[in-house]
């Protein structure tokens, strides 16, 4: 087997994994019960899945100018799903949508609570 | 007055140093190739943008570690992996979607910096979204996917402390890398191995101690 044959499969190997991982994140999407679990979804394995493609692509490329660019499309994604996801899970803890009875503990809603205490006896001492 | 102005600007220039360089490594990075114009056009366009979207500059710590921040990334990329199949089974898994927990977790470090960097780095690692951040009191709320019992809820909070103690170790402050020894300290771990400069900074905190007396 030649050089270019094992380059073809690992990148073979690779494109099936990156492709598997996003048919995952997507069927955690649909099945995931609530946003903030949804979000799981839409961070890890779709991340791990296009670094996977990405690697796959690099091996076939013969020019390095193709390969530097993979780094910061990788960079940017790393960069920006967490902060849409931690949007999105954001307002959709705002909004109360999520399913609480899927909670073992919620130490957010605690704070709330204390929060809200707090301002409401700041108002009454006004 | 102008010469105050002229030093002012050059400092500035100074702390967006690392910005710019970074700006034309991407710009080059997007075309591919290095020639005198895609050089030069980067660093007329990292001026350019530097100037126009003026942010304030971020406060780096002065501190880097090669070795730790290998270790850091190495880490990550091996967790990252490990995280996504995790999360892909959980999607798939036919025995029904798994529960989750909504966590406090109080982070070490005092800076913005090194807070986003862990925010960024648990998004995408054990299993974890935040939800919320308490800027002042250096507090993220996080949602962790997959915990099923209170053993699993503190598993979930060490791995996450974790990760924040690799990136102080690889950039964080002198500061951070003292409250991360300070906690060692309390639990009977072996605290962080510490350079001269580092001892140095830890002592006159010692001597300080009562003084500032900001200890979490």
């Amino acid at each position: 087997m030649s050089l270019a044959d094992a380059l073809d499969v690992a990148s073979l190997v690779f494109l099936a994994l990156g492709a598997l991982l996003s048919l995952a994140a997507g069927v955690g999407l649909a099945r995931f019960p609530d946003p903030l679990s949804r979000m799981h979804a839409a961070t890890k394995p779709q991340i791990a899945g296009l670094l996977f493609v990405l690697i796959a692509v690099g091996l076939q490329s013969e020019q390095w100018g193709t390969v530097a660019m993979l780094f910061p499309i990788l960079l940017f994604q790393m960069l920006t799903a967490p902060v849409s996801a931690h949007m999105v899970g954001r307002a959709a803890y705002r909004t109360k949508h999520l399913r609480r009875d899927l909670l073992v503990i919620d130490e957010l809603s605690d704070a709330v609570d204390r929060a809200q205490r707090e301002r409401a006896s700041g108002e009454k001492r006004t | 007055m102008t010469a105050e102005r002229v030093r002012s600007e050059r400092s500035t220039l100074l702390l967006q140093l690392p910005l710019l360089i970074w700006l034309v490594v991407l710009w080059i990075l997007l075309w591919g190739h290095i020639t005198v114009v895609s050089v030069l056009s980067g660093i007329v366009l990292a001026l350019g943008i530097t100037r126009v979207f003026y942010l304030p500059p971020v406060e780096l710590s002065g501190r880097f570690n090669v070795y730790w921040a290998a270790v850091f990334v190495v880490r990550f990329l091996l967790d990252l992996v490990r995280a996504s199949f995790l999360v892909a089974w959980q999607a798939i898994d036919p025995r029904g979607i798994p529960t989750s927990a909504v966590l406090l977790v109080q982070l070490h470090t005092r800076s913005d910096f090194i807070m986003t960097l862990t925010a960024e780095a648990i998004s995408l690692v054990p299993g974890s979204i935040v939800v919320e951040v308490d800027r002042e009191h250096s507090r993220l709320y996080v949602h962790s996917l997959g915990v099923k019992d209170d053993a699993e809820v503190e598993q979930a909070r060490r791995i996450i402390l974790a990760a924040e103690e690799r990136l102080v170790r690889a950039l964080g402050t002198l500061d951070d890398v003292w409250h991360i020894n300070q906690e060692r300290r309390m639990n009977g771990r072996p605290e962080i191995r510490l350079s001269a400069k580092q001892k140095r900074y830890e002592d006159e905190r010692e001597r300080h101690g009562e003084r500032t007396g900001d200890t979490p």
